[in-house]
This record gives C-alpha cells, structure tokens and sequence, in this order.
C-alpha cells in the first residue's frame, strides 16, 4: 500500500515533561515521526507540553502545541486544526493514555479522526493485564501464574496460586511505578495498597515472580501486509527482578541457543499477527536459566526506550519506519537509508552493545538504592565495542559516575576491614540488586569470591560472571608484568597494549592499575595515552551498518574499538577530505540537572553548522537523545565523552573547531584539558569559562566590575563555619567546594542545623579541610530570583530573555517555576540586570552563550548569584517562549560571524507570558523528603503560554500534572512569616467558593481576618490529624508553606500524602498567588488554546 | 579473552590474493584450506559447522562472540563438521553453563577434528571479501607468506566443482513418516535426492507425514522411480551445480511425473533442467536476515541463506516463473513450474539456524502432492 492520500493533517502526540521511565527517548522518536511525516507532505500539528524538546521547535511541525497534554486540549486542537488521524505511538505512554483517553471519550469518532500506529483494540490488549493474558494464552504461549485484584483481600487471595516472591504490578502505569516484589504477605498488603493507588483503574496483577530468570527483549516492527521484522534482540545482564530501564543489557542477545532465539522470535511475530500491530513493538520474555521455559511478560506496541536503544544499537530507524507504516506504506516499499536496501530485513551486528543505566540515588536522600520493578534510572548511556568488555567498559566510563571503568572504587568499602570481612559485605550486597552489582562481583572476584558463588548470589548468567573475571585477568597483567615494565622505563609491546585496549581498559583505569600495584609510579593517564601511541596503538573506527560488513553503506555513524587483536584493519572505514570540520560534544548520559535540554542546544547547532556548509561531527554517548540520531548530524561518534575518547576522535577527525558549550558540564569539564592538548576550542575560551567557575577568579571579577554579591566564606571547619554564619547573618547556604553530582546543598537557618550538616557532610565520607572546604554565602531569603540568558560576541551581548522565578530565592532554578516577562521586576531593574549581564559578558569574553543568575531584594539591591558561559538549562524554554532561534545565533556566532551580520540584535518582548514549571520525581523515591531546596531534584520541565499570567501558570501547572481546582476543599498550613500574605489570597479562595480548612496557627489568622475555616490537627498532637484529614476528605488542593528547615517534619508528611493521592499541593506564598490570578482570570474566560506558531506571530511590546 | 602471551602463537589465514589475516589456532587440526565466504548469523554456529552446504569452505562469523552456549548433538544438521575450517573474532573458550549444552565448541571443534582460527579481525576480512569477492585461502601457521599464498592458490576454484558427491549418502535409505494432528491424511512415499541434506529438512519433510527414502546425488531416474514415490524432493547441498550432470538429468526426467521441491542446491538443479543456466555471486548469500518477497503474494520473509550461486532467471523457459525475489540484490529466489507439479526456492525454508517464515513451503508441497494424486 502506497502513502495514503485520504489524510492532510497528521496530530503527533509528545510524551510531556521528562519523567523516570519516559524521557527524551521520545524526543528522539517523535522528531524523527515529524520528519518522516513532513517528507510525505502531510501538514503536521504536535501537542507536547514540554519546550525542552528538539520536536517542539517551530521548524518541525506546522502547528506546535505546547500546551497541557489534557483531554481538553486535545479535543479543542483536534476541532481547531480540523485533524484527520491521531499519530499517538511516538508519546510514550502520556500518549497512549491520552489517545485512549479520546477513544473512549468518543472524541475521535465525533471528530472524524482515525487513530493511526496503533488501534484501540492493541492498545487495550497490551494495557489491560486480562485482555493480555487471556490473548497470550489463546495464543498457546505460557505466562507466569497470576490474577488481578482489585484489593487487598484479593490480592492476598491469588498469593496463595502464586506463591511467595509474588510481584506487584498496577494496571495502566508506566515505568512500572508503583509495583514491586513482595516476599511475605505483610509486604504483599503494603505493595497492593501503594499499586492500587497508583493504578489510575485501581487494580493490580499478583504475579509468579520470576526472579533469577533470563530477561529478553525482541524490538519489532510489523506491516499491514503482515510483513514483520525483529530489529533487535536484547538481553538484560540483569536478571528478572530488575525493571529493564534499570538494568544492563546487552545486544545482541548473547546466551540464547538459535532454536530459543527463533522460539521466542515465533511467538513475538504471532503476538504481532493476532493483536494486527502496525508499527513498531516491544515484547519482553523472561526464559528460566534451568529449565529453558519461556514466558511473555509484557508488549508496548508503540515505540519505547527500548527501540531507541534498538535503533541506535542497529542503525535501524525504528520510529521513522513504524511513522511511514502508519500513513500507509509497507516494509517493503521503504529502504534501509544506511545501506539503500530493502528495510525490510533484521539488522545483523557485528559488535557488542552495551546500555548502562545512571542514577541519582544520592539527591534523594532517604531513598533506598535498592533496584526493583519500578524505574529508578534518570539516564543512560550506550557503548559499542568489539566485545562484551570494551562495550561494557567503555559504557561505564561514559557514565560519568567517576569510574573509569568496571572497579570497586565506587563501592567505598571500609578500608579497614580483612579481606574476609570485605567479602562478607560483598556477599551481602550482592544477595540483592544495587545500581553497583557488577562493580561488586568485579571486586569480589578480585579478593577471591568464586564465580560459582557470584553467579548465585547475584542470578547473572554465568558468562557474563566470566567476562567480569576475564577483565580482572587483564587487570592483574596491567597491575603485573606492564606495571612492571612501567616501573622499569621498558614500553610495554604492541601486541601487550591491543591485549589490554581490547578489554576495554581505559588509560585513566590502566594508570590507576598501574599506580596501584607500584605505588612509586607516578604515572598518569596522559602518560599512558603517550606510551601507548608510541607504540602505535590507536582505536579503529569501525562503521554501524546494520548489517555486518554485508554491503557498502553509506552513513556516517562509527564507534571506536581495539578489538582487531592481531592484524588491523586494511581499509580505514572514516572517508575524509571534507570541508571545515565542527565538532559538537554532547552531553552524555541524562541526569538530573543535565538532561534533554542540552541535547536540544548540540541538534539545533548542529544543524546551524550544517546550513552554514561546515562538516559537523557529533560525540556522544546517550542512546536517548536527537543527537545521537545519524540523520540528525553529519557524523556521528558514539563514544563516551571522556578525554580519552574525544583526543581519538580529535586525532582522527582533526575538527577545525571543537564546540564545549552546549552539551551541559560534561564537554565543559574537558575544555581546558582539550585546549591543553592543542585541540580548537570554538567560542569561550576556556580560561573564561574556569574564571567563572572558580571561587576565588570569580569573586574578583565581581568586585572588579563592582557588582555586589551575597557575603561568603570558606569554612575548612566547624567552628570556622559557625563564624561565618555569623559573619554574613543566618540564614545561609552552604554547599560543598566541589559539586558532587550537586549534592548536599542546603538552606541553613540556625547554628544547630549548622552544625548538623557538617556532621552529615563529614560522616557521607568527606572530610573537611583546606582541600575540601565547606562554602557559606549569606542566603537573600526573601529575594527574588531572576535568570537571564544572553548570546554574546566580541563585541556585543544580546539579551534573549529575563525569566522571574516565582519561588522565592534559595530553590534551585532548574526546580523554580519561572516567567517571561517578569511580573513583579520594574523596568528600572530589569534594565539595571540587563546592563549587568552586558558588563558579565564583556568581562568573560563571551562567545555564543551565556546564562547569568541574579536575586533581587526587596530593596531592590541586585546580587549576581552566578554566570555561567555556556547554554543554559533555560536555553529551549527561552526559544520557544519567544521564538527567536537563540542556539543558532550562538553557533553563527562561534563560526565568527557577529550579532550585528546575522541580524540578532533588539530584544523582543513578548506581548505573552510564558511560564516553566518543573516536574519531580517524587513518586518514584518513597522515604525521600518532598521538599524544593537548592539542590536539583527535578526530571523535566513543561510550559504554560497564555495572554494572561495567570493562565499561563496555570496551564503550566495542569501540563505538570497538577490541575488546580476551581472549588472545593483546600487544606492551608501556613509558615508564619508567610501569613500576612496569605490572608488575601485565602480571601480571594472563600469567595471563589472554596471551603477552606486550617492548622491552629493558619486557622487562627484567618478567623483574625473574619475568614471561616475549619481546624485540623497537626500531624503529631492528636488525631484525627491533618494527614487523618487529608486521607479521610475529599481534599482538592493542599498548600503548605515552610520555613524550609530540615527539622519540619509534618511539612513532609503532608506534602508525601498529596503527592501520593495526586492532591494539587502548593508550597510557597508565590505560587498561591499565581494560582489565584489564574483563577480568577479562569473563571472570566475560557482557556485558548494557540500553537506557537501563532504567538511567535504576534506583535512583541518593544 | 587471550593473554597477551598467546598473541605469540600466530596462525593466519592466507587468501589466494596474498592477503594475510592473523589470529590464534583453535580446533584439533592446524591448516585447512578452502573457498573463504563470511556468515553474517548472531546464533546457530553448530548448525552452520554441521551443514553440508558448507562443505569445504572456511566460514567467517562476523558475530563478535561465537561459541557462548556451548554444543548440543541434538542440532548436529550432518555431523560430523562439514565446513572446512572456521573463523571467529572471539571464540567462547571458559566452561560453558547453558542448559541445553553438551560440550563447549572449542572442545566440539576439537572432538570433530575442525581447524580455526580465532582473534581475528572479522570485520576488515569480511569487508575484504565483500570488495574482492569470495576467494580461496589456506588456514596455517605464520611462517612462510610466499609458501602460505601458493597453498591458497592451489585449491580448486569453486567454479566447476562438484562437491554434492563428497557429501551425499553412499547407500539409500528410509526415514518414516512422523504423522501428526496437522497433517491429517495419510503417509505419502516420497524420494529424496541427497546433496548434502540437513537434518532439519528432513524432519520437516518427515513432519508432513512422508515416507522418505534418501538416495545417493547420483541415483538415475529408473532407479529412484522404481520404488514408485508420490514425490521427489531434491536437498541442499555444496559445490557448483553446473557439475552435477548426472542429477540434472534425473530431474529432467523426473519433472512432470511427479511432484518435485527443491530447496538450495536442489533449486538450481531444478533451474538447470529447465534449460536455464547458473552463475557464480561475488560473495554468496550466507545469513538469516536475507528478505525475499512472493512475487505473487507481495508477502517478504525474512529467510536463512547460504549459496554462492544462483540461477539466471533469463535463461529459464516461459513455463517456468519467478516466484520469489532477494530484496536486497534482485536476485532470483524461487521458482515454480506453470504446466507441471514442480516448485522450488534459493533460501532455506527449514532455517536451523534462522527465522521460520517460509517453513509453511513444506505444507505447500504436501498440498502439491495431495492435489496431483487427489
């Protein structure tokens, strides 16, 4: 079947903010579904609620949504657009859910829209646990022992067919949340209670658990003419038990027998067949290592961070293809782009892949680090390498967790412990699965644990535990006979380098190994990278061709391997002899703080770069992301961005000019390491950029452009903390000197706390001291707090927006609600920000992007907090909120050209408000305080544009997942300092209807004020108490303010009891306030809904 | 997976062309020679070393690891080995723990007096065959280039040889039919010329509920006829078709008296007493990720493959169609008789190892015979 001709308008649905278990993996797809779609001419309209994405840029689509990602909105977009099919399988689940949403609805029928990709009818099948099971089992496949409760009492009921472990899993939820392994029924009865609540249909499947099994995964796509193709298999290094998203996998499956492999390939294609799938497929089996028996567990008939994982493994396009299929066409009528082929084929490897998930245990503390059923990981990256080790090694180093490969540096073992002691921990650990298991049967195997043991503990298949010892035996030659050569001054051979390359030893780990075993040796990594070149020893670049050296192909997509052991490689793969060469470092595995928002910084760059004539190379490690999307750059490196990695790259490529400002701290943390070793930096230089970034050259330029910045210290230890804090005036920040993984920075009121936190900061380990101080800067409590972005030449700075926070200050920006334009800041002020940002950028020499922070007090004093001269998190968010293409001016920039040449000066205002919310992750770190601070905690972002602020905040809100209310039951548990400015905003609520309720001290500055409100308890006098109230009454909306200090215990509990029943929960005065404008705007006005398009249209006020 | 010492111990592989890929020794045997083609497979390396389609060539696994899940007899396709020698880039050498395992593959290789070479880097070998087609070489130890390129150069080309009689069955023999719910009507006689059959193929055959008898490749017509079979399959099997003379004529005779399948070698023998002629391909076909369409359905199934040559589907007479088409080169793969019982195809419909889509070809011809004797 050809493109259908019947369809004009194709509506794509997005994913929404960035959550655990749904993260930019869908970016990457529905980008290529928009370019697949635009090729065949259809016009496009995307909703997506989140600006950080590549797919929401104005270019991509003809109408761009960023709107909440509601049933309302949907339909109010549908009518206004007059769509004709709905492309719901690029979204992840929000899509799937919010297609279905509208199929039950009677949306699309009334609307005359058709549901393409997928149909209700396999939606349903692979959503609802009955419908599944029951089409698995007429199937003639076997699944494991189960029955759906929709109780407790059920639950506990089915245990008794299933036996104990029983796992956990809730109906219609993604990423798992909510379920779990329960191995008594106490457990059982706790984990069926949170599953039922989290499971938006109330019911939860009981389940034989299958721990210790194989876990597989078979990436397919399907025609209508029932053609069908396996992209990609995956096996999970981890065994069931561990949520796939957390564990290691590898491609392709490696411990399957052909005729298991061809078995399970059957039955995924007879799934495929009976469901009549059209697209792209995600099936998992889970196969028991004894017996061999196999058993479905689950499908997503919808594109999935598996098939990105998949397409970037393979260079198959999973969701450019399922795209085409879904207009119409067959696998037989589209090619295979990287070799001209057919694409209907099963891609052959010729390498080892390896995914790692990353995490970000340590910003949540409380939170058990225990991996399970429910998704904990935040990021990934992938590696290639010619075995299992290289891609395993070259994987975890592209973690950026401070391991330079597999080694139990990360485990911080008591050192004072006997070796007997040490295994005993090690056992221990490994009897359960931490993000750290491999780490820890490396370093058992290392102090004599016996594989046989390991693979016990731990359930991993036995030639993974050997490929583990396999690294430790080259180790032991790296810590032995080349250490030793080392020591003597003798080059280790060629034959001794390739041995140890091919396993995947990085030089920063070889010189550790080397340091280690002969402590005398001064060797460091770039000594190692010396020697070994000498020796001749480089990496090849070998080409992703989707089909093992088969037939020529033509994309440019490599990886870098020493695995050619003996003869090397008679051909170079890499062609050469281009125009000016760019390259682009990404920014690595998503974590939180470095996340999707860069990755759109390095692709809209990329593609300046490309429109400018230029040759572009990408480097990065994040399977996840648009970057690493071949079609997306010119050339793609997947390599971890590490020094070692990128110098072979350098040394290979020769780039004219190397770009280390977009892709967040990963490719910043190397500039000066890249410009050391004679590689082109291409816009700030990297002096500029440490100037900024270190403590001491920072506050100079500070006082010498004569900018005021809050009063601070340097305390090595507690007492000079103490006098710090005096010094400057509680409260205070404080931070450690070094941000590691941004953690443990806090807001400190009082001496106590003071001293409470250097207790935390010296027991995680950290030892106070000259080298490791403590810094302390006096907190502007009541300021406000203002981002500025800007682009900047020699010459000129641009400002391109100023965002105003709406927390109030010491609450991280990257988790602070924020607006363009500032609605509280006089001009007078924002034209004295606007001249500090051009004073900042002049100083720092700015070349393409810079972000400046600053808090304004009440008093008006501006205090510049930071500056950072590079692309921001806001970069995206400030793009489409006023829709000037901010990252391509930067990359014009950094290719020489001016502000002035392309056009980019006079700083539109938009005649709109934009607002930014952030989205946490609370559901998923049960035990973590729910509580914004100044250290990161959020996953993703979404914003709200309307003519009204209020509006705009609270589309902002509602696409975050929080639909205020228009009346009902509000529970207010005000701070005092916060009462004053509650009241009015408490009276604005009674007369828009709500009922309102109170703790003592709120209730009674309300009744002060002639408010009615009914008194709850605080949570630890008697009950009923709040969290009683909140659980007995049907509460709308919770709003609870705090002094911020740790100690406020009944703040957590009651913000973890609205979280947990998904209650709308407001936590500072500013947010009330906003809600309440937008209220009351909401009750004049319906919502409009407009595409960006429209409001880049619009005629900005200056 | 070696210790830097083993790299010492260097074997090569020598093309015929002088190019030299090293690596390690592996196996029991230490020099093999052979036409050099490369499998682009990620499972099911027994089932290739135990196929007779292999016969005397050297097989490159383009998969990084080979060997993980150790050796079952119970997927031997024609034991003992049938290839020549084996080329890995990393063989699986530690203890094996898989459930269906016998024995590891090296010890297998071992066991089977197979001769390999592993640590070698497969990619750029493969690459070289891909460029310069698929040639000869000799699998030796490093000492003498010179002496090592003569060797490669002395082996007979491929062009020309007939390899079926090396690996065909030297007496007839019965294999009964395995009845079963899907094949309701009763066991059917049915000969079977063998090339170099594999195992699965007569199972398959067998599962249609069919008597078979296994006849040496160079049975003449009468004497298979005599036994009065309903049908008459016609096997896999190495070499050049071209060669074997004495079953294109057994065929040609054979066609239209009763229903004739054949898969592979037997495909180009049918092309062959056709009237039409084969061909020599760069590099083969060898994989299970080959897509083939039905020229008549428009349905692509992802095949298993493993031939060098083909039939030139312009040489064929206009009562024989083209049924199936390789998507990726166009090159002729199924064909199908119009005015007589006869069908045949390139690809492997038994898979073992690879995907199954095409087995349904089986039924097809259990269908054919039911309908000529219905």
């Amino acid at each position: 079947m050809p493109r259908r001709d019947d369809l004009k308008t194709v509506m794509i649905v997005g994913s929404g903010p960035i959550i655990i278990g749904q993260a930019c993996e869908f970016d990457y797809s529905a980008t290529q579904g928009c370019k697949a779609l635009k090729e065949e001419g259809y016009r496009l309209v995307l909703l997506n609620s989140n600006p950080a994405t590549v797919m929401t840029d104005p270019e991509l689509s003809d109408r761009t949504y960023i709107e909440p990602m509601t049933l309302d909105v949907a339909v109010k977009i549908m009518e206004k657009e007059k769509v004709d099919a709905i492309l719901p399988t690029l979204g992840g689940q929000t899509a799937l859910n919010l297609a279905m949403e509208l199929f039950n609805g009677n949306h699309l029928d009334r609307l005359k829209v058709e549901m393409i990709g997928s149909t209700p009818k396999v939606i349903e099948i692979a959503e609802s646990r009955q419908a599944f099971r029951s089409t698995m089992t007429g199937l003639g496949l076997d699944i494991p022992a189960s029955g759906l409760a929709g109780s407790i009492k059920e639950a506990l009921e089915i245990a008794k067919s299933t036996g104990f472990p029983a796992i956990v899993r809730p109906s219609y939820t993604l990423g798992g949340t909510g379920g779990g392994v329960a191995f008594n029924s106490g457990e059982l009865s706790e984990l069926a209670w949170k599953g039922l609540a989290a499971s938006p249909v109330h019911q939860i499947l009981v389940e034989e658990s299958l721990i210790g099994w194989k876990e597989m995964e078979l990436e397919m796509i399907r025609d209508l003419d029932d053609n069908a193709i396996i992209v990609c298999g995956i096996e999970n290094v981890d065994p069931m038990g561990v949520h796939t998203g957390d564990s290691i996998t590898v491609a392709p499956i490696q411990t399957l027998t052909d005729e298991e492999y061809q078995a399970m390939r059957d039955e995924s294609l007879r799934v495929a067949r009976a469901v009549g799938l059209n697209g792209g497929c995600n099936i998992q089996f889970a196969i028991n290592p004894k017996t061999g028996r196999r058993v479905v567990i689950e499908m997503n008939p919808r594109v999935s961070r598996s098939s990105a994982l998949a397409s970037k493994a393979t260079g198959f396009p999973i969701a450019r293809v399922a795209s085409k299929l879904a207009v119409g066409y067959t696998l037989g009528e589209l090619k295979n782009g990287i070799t001209g082929k057919s694409a209907c084929f099963e891609p052959a490897l010729d390498y080892c892949v390896v995914k790692a998930p990353r995490f970000n245990f340590e910003k949540f503390a409380g939170a058990s680090s225990l991996l399970g059923l429910e998704m904990k990981a935040v990021g990934e990256t992938m590696a290639l390498g010619g075995n299992f080790r290289e891609a395993l090694q070259k994987a975890l180093r592209g973690l950026e967790i401070g391991q330079s490969g597999l080694s139990g540096s990360c485990l911080r073992l008591p050192p004072r412990l006997t070796v007997e002691e040490r295994l005993a921990l090690i056992r221990e650990k490994l009897a359960l699965p931490y993000p750290e298991r491999l780490s820890y049967v490396h370093e058992g195997l290392r102090l004599g644990l016996a594989p046989a043991e390991a693979i016990s503990l731990t359930g991993l298949d036995p030639w993974f535990v050997t490929q583990i010892g396999l690294i430790l035996e080259a180790e032991k030659y790296a810590a032995g006979p080349f250490a030793e050569k080392l020591s003597k001054g003798e080059a280790p051979t060629p034959g001794e380098w390739r041995y140890l390359k091919a396993q995947g030893l990085s030089d920063d780990r070889l010189a550790e190994l080397a340091r280690e075993a002969r402590p005398s040796l001064a060797t460091t990594p770039s000594d190692i990278q010396a020697l070994r070149e000498r020796a001749g020893v480089i990496p090849h670049f070998r080409q992703v061709d989707t089909c093992a050296g088969e037939f020529q192909a033509g994309t440019p997509y490599y990886y870098s391997s020493y695995d050619s052991p003996v003869s090397p490689a008679p051909e170079p793969e890499v062609a050469r002899n281009d125009p000016k060469k760019v390259m682009i470092l990404g920014g690595g595995p998503n974590r939180i703080g470095q996340g999707i928002e860069f990755d759109y910084c390095c692709v809209k760059a990329t593609q300046a770069f490309n429109d400018m004539g230029f040759q572009t190379i990408m480097v990065n490690s994040n399977p996840e992301t648009v970057s690493t999307d071949y079609d997306a750059v010119g050339r793609l490196y997947f390599e971890p961005v590490t020094l070692e990695d990128v110098l072979a790259i350098c040394a290979k490529e020769r780039p004219d000019g190397v770009i280390v400002q977009l892709g967040g701290q990963t490719p910043l943390n190397l500039a000066q390491a890249l410009k050391a070793r004679g590689v082109k930096i291409w816009g700030t230089d990297p002096d500029s950029i440490f100037q900024a970034e270190d403590r001491h050259d920072w506050n100079s330029l500070v006082a010498k452009l004569d900018l005021k910045q809050p009063p601070s210290g340097m305390a090595e230890d507690a007492r000079s903390a103490i006098s710090i804090a005096n010094r400057v005036g509680y409260p205070i920040i404080a931070r450690p000197s070094f941000v590691l993984g941004g953690r443990a920075m806090r807001v400190i009121h009082n001496e106590t706390d003071l001293l409470a936190y250097v207790d935390e900061f010296e027991s995680s380990g950290l030892n106070l001291g000259p080298s490791n101080p403590i810094l302390v800067d006096k907190f502007l409590d009541q300021a406000t707090e203002i981002d500025v972005d800007a682009v900047a030449d020699p010459d000129k700075v641009e400002i391109a927006a100023i965002m105003e926070h709406i927390e109030r200050a010491g609450i991280h920006s990257g988790d602070s609600c924020c607006t363009i334009p500032p609605i509280t800041l006089p001009m007078e002020i924002q034209n004295r920000v606007i001249e500090q940002t051009v004073r900042l950028g002049k100083a720092l020499k700015v070349r393409g992007l810079m972000n400046i922070q600053f808090a304004v007090t009440r008093d008006n004093e501006i205090y510049v907090l930071e500056a950072n001269p590079r692309a921001s998190r806001t970069a995206p968010f400030v793009a489409k909120a006023t829709g000037r293409p901010l990252i391509q001016a930067a990359a014009r920039v950094m290719a020489g050209l001016t502000l002035e040449e392309i056009n980019f000066l006079g700083y539109p205002w938009p005649g709109y408000f934009a607002v930014k919310e952030a989205v946490l992750p609370w559901n998923r770190f049960s035990g973590a305080r729910v509580e914004l601070g100044p250290e990161m905690r959020s996953t993703g972002e979404v914003m709200g544009l309307d003519n009204n602020f209020g509006l705009a905040y609270l589309k902002a809100q509602a696409a975050a997942g929080m639909i205020v209310p228009s009346s009902g039951i509000v529970v207010l548990t005000i701070y005092d300092d916060d009462k004053e400015a509650m009241l009015p905003l408490a009276e604005d609520l009674r007369d828009m209807g709500f009922e309102i309720h109170a703790t003592q001290g709120t209730c009674e500055a309300l009744k002060n004020r002639g408010i009615t409100a009914g008194k709850v308890e605080k949570l630890r006098t008697v009950r009923p108490n709040i969290v009683d109230f909140v659980m007995n009454n049907d509460v709308q909306l919770v709003v609870n303010t705090t002094s911020g200090k740790i100690s406020d215990d009944d703040s957590v509990d009651i913000r973890a009891e609205a979280i947990k029943r998904g209650i709308p929960l407001i936590t500072t005065i500013a947010g009330l306030d906003a809600a309440v404008k937008g209220l009351k705007a909401w009750k004049k006005d319906e919502w409009q809904t407009f595409s960006i398009q429209d409001y880049h249209l619009r005629p900005n006020s200056k | 997976m070696h210790s830097p010492y083993d790299y010492q111990k260097k074997a090569a592989l020598t093309l015929d062309d002088g190019t030299i890929f090293e690596g390690l020794s592996v196996g029991s045997a230490t020099e093999a020679e052979g036409e050099v083609i490369f499998i682009t497979a990620m499972s099911g390396y027994q089932e290739v070393l135990t196929d007779p389609s292999y016969h005397g060539q050297i097989v490159v696994f383009t998969t990084a690891h080979v060997g993980n899940y150790g050796t079952n007899p119970r997927v031997d396709q024609a034991p003992p080995v049938q290839v020549a020698g084996a080329i890995f880039h990393e063989l699986w050498e530690p203890p094996v723990d898989h459930w269906l395992s016998e024995r590891s593959l090296p010890e297998y290789m071992r066991a089977n007096g197979l001769a390999g070479l592993t640590g070698v880097d497969t990619r750029a070998l493969t690459l070289h065959i891909r460029e310069k087609g698929a040639r000869n070489g000799w699998i030796g130890p490093m000492s003498d280039p010179g002496a090592a390129r003569a060797k490669a150069r002395a082996i007979a080309p491929m062009t020309g040889l007939d390899l079926a009689l090396k690996v065909t069955c030297e007496k007839p023999y019965k294999l009964s039919a395995k009845p079963s719910q899907t094949v309701p009507s009763g066991p059917m006689p049915v000969a079977v010329l063998d090339f170099g059959i594999k195992k699965a193929i007569l199972d398959n055959l067998r599962a249609q509920n069919l008597d078979l008898t296994v006849w040496p490749a160079n049975t003449p017509h009468g004497t298979f006829m005599a036994e009065k079979p309903q049908g008459l399959f016609l096997a896999n099997g190495p070499g050049d078709p071209a060669a074997c003379g004495y079953a294109i004529e057994s065929v040609r005779a054979t066609l239209g008296k009763i229903p004739v399948f054949g898969i592979c070698l037997g495909h180009q023998i049918m092309g062959l007493a056709a009237g039409g002629t084969t061909y020599k391909l760069p590099f083969g076909h060898h994989g299970l990720n080959h897509p083939v369409k039905d020229a008549t359905t428009g349905r692509i199934w992802l095949t298993s493959q493993n031939h060098g040559f083909c039939v030139d589907p312009d040489s064929l007479p206009s009562n024989v169609a083209v049924t199936h088409v390789n998507l990726n080169d166009d090159t002729l793969e199924g064909l199908e008789w119009l005015d007589l019982p006869a069908f045949c195809v390139q690809f492997h419909p038994e898979a073992s190892p690879g995907p199954h889509d095409a087995d349904g070809l089986f039924k097809r011809f259990r269908i054919m015979l039911e309908d000529f004797y219905a």
